[in-house]
């Protein structure tokens, strides 16, 4: 199931400076494990070593933050969007 | 309240819109908002803040200006570089609008200070330039329940909401429960900005400051606003209120002030400047 997941400025780097990518994912678990395989790296800057979310990254699907759904565990359907969103601060990122 | 007839033509497209009028003016004219960081962000915010006729503008900043901050800090000039500036705004406000009241504090917030310096204002604008500053002002306007407008921004991308925590809403922890740690936040270098960005960015913070001391439409509180200057798109996000927060939820673990610490670099006391 393609949905469109967007990439912000700090990790484009690893999306060959794409800002917008399409991937898989039964849920959001898979998405970024899906994402790892065509940009490898970029797991590691938006999850723990455990797996979690970071602390300092959202993850919306839509305009929704996964952490008030069902966290990694939040299903996809075709056509959602998901957006990747850091804190920043004064030209610093936490990604 | 009495307008004078200079104030009665200053203002006078305020007064003419009906969600502003006489009324509004009066408002504005008697509020108090702090703005923390004479930067980039609060370049914009004071210079509008001071237009719209805030009457008192406060301030703080422990930084010189400096030759690479006129590219975005336009409320500063070449004749000031070596001044301090709080000073500069200052000389900039009482210039735009002698109406306003200008408190100026030259120096770092910290634990010890933040919240007394902003305990007597209205609304608390955030224009700092880095985590540490940012949750230690989340938590001080917590404390003192002040609404806080929070902007923020990185190269070309840009974050405007605002945390009213004590209303019910949303806090910055909420939002982003920790700061990275110190070995992820990727450099001490001066990191580049697009110059009209945190004009941008600065000006919608001024905006959410005048409406809420109005009490008109609707608040960014609830929600981020992501402006991506590259592409040109504005998007909005819920920001719900965390039950777990540390800070506002439940069973808060946080009940008072405490520092982060900050990158080695970043880390300076307030700079000795010219007069």
């Amino acid at each position: 199931m393609p949905v469109k997941v967007r990439i912000p400025t700090p990790l484009r780097k690893l999306t060959n400076g794409s800002d917008e990518v399409a991937a898989d994912g039964a849920n959001i678990a898979d998405l970024i494990a899906n994402l790892e395989k065509s940009y490898p790296g970029l797991r590691e800057r938006i999850c723990e070593p455990d797996g979690k979310l970071r602390r300092f990254v959202n993850l919306y699907l839509n305009d929704e933050d996964i952490r008030f759904k069902k966290n990694l565990e939040t299903e996809l359907k075709d056509n959602d969007e998901v957006s990747i969103i850091p804190a920043i601060a004064g030209g610093r990122f936490g990604l | 309240m009495n307008f004078t007839e200079e104030q009665i033509e200053r203002y006078s497209r305020h007064i003419i819109l009906p969600e502003v009028g006489g009324k509004g003016q009066a408002k504005l004219l008697k509020s108090k908002v702090f703005v923390l960081g004479a930067g980039g962000l609060g370049s914009p915010a004071l210079l509008y803040l001071a237009a719209a006729g805030v009457g008192t503008i406060g301030m703080a900043d422990g930084d010189c200006v400096d030759m690479s901050n006129l590219q975005r800090q336009i409320i500063h000039n070449n004749e000031r570089i070596g001044k301090s500036k709080v000073q500069s705004a200052k000389e900039s406000i009482t210039a735009l609008n002698p109406d306003v009241k200008v408190e100026a504090f030259h120096g770092r917030l910290t634990v010890d200070n933040i919240r007394e310096i902003i305990s007597g204002y209205d609304v608390v604008l955030d224009g700092s330039d880095n985590f540490p500053t940012r949750f230690l002002m989340n938590d001080a306007a917590f404390f003192e329940q002040k609404t806080l407008v929070s902007g923020s921004m990185f190269r070309f991308d840009g974050q405007v909401t605002v945390f009213k925590p004590h209303k019910g809403l949303p806090c910055y922890r909420c939002l982003y429960p920790e700061p990275p740690p110190k070995g992820l936040v990727p450099s001490c270098q001066e990191a580049g900005v697009l110059g009209a960005l945190p004009g941008v960015i600065g000006v919608l913070q001024a905006i959410e400051a005048i409406k809420e001391i109005l009490g008109i439409g609707d608040m960014l509180a609830g929600y981020l606003l992501v402006f991506d200057a590259l592409k040109m798109t504005f998007r909005k996000v819920k920001v719900r209120k965390d039950p777990e927060c540390a800070l506002c939820g439940e069973n808060p673990t946080i009940k008072e002030l405490t520092a982060y610490q900050e990158e080695a670099c970043d880390w300076k006391p307030a700079a000795k400047c010219e007069v």
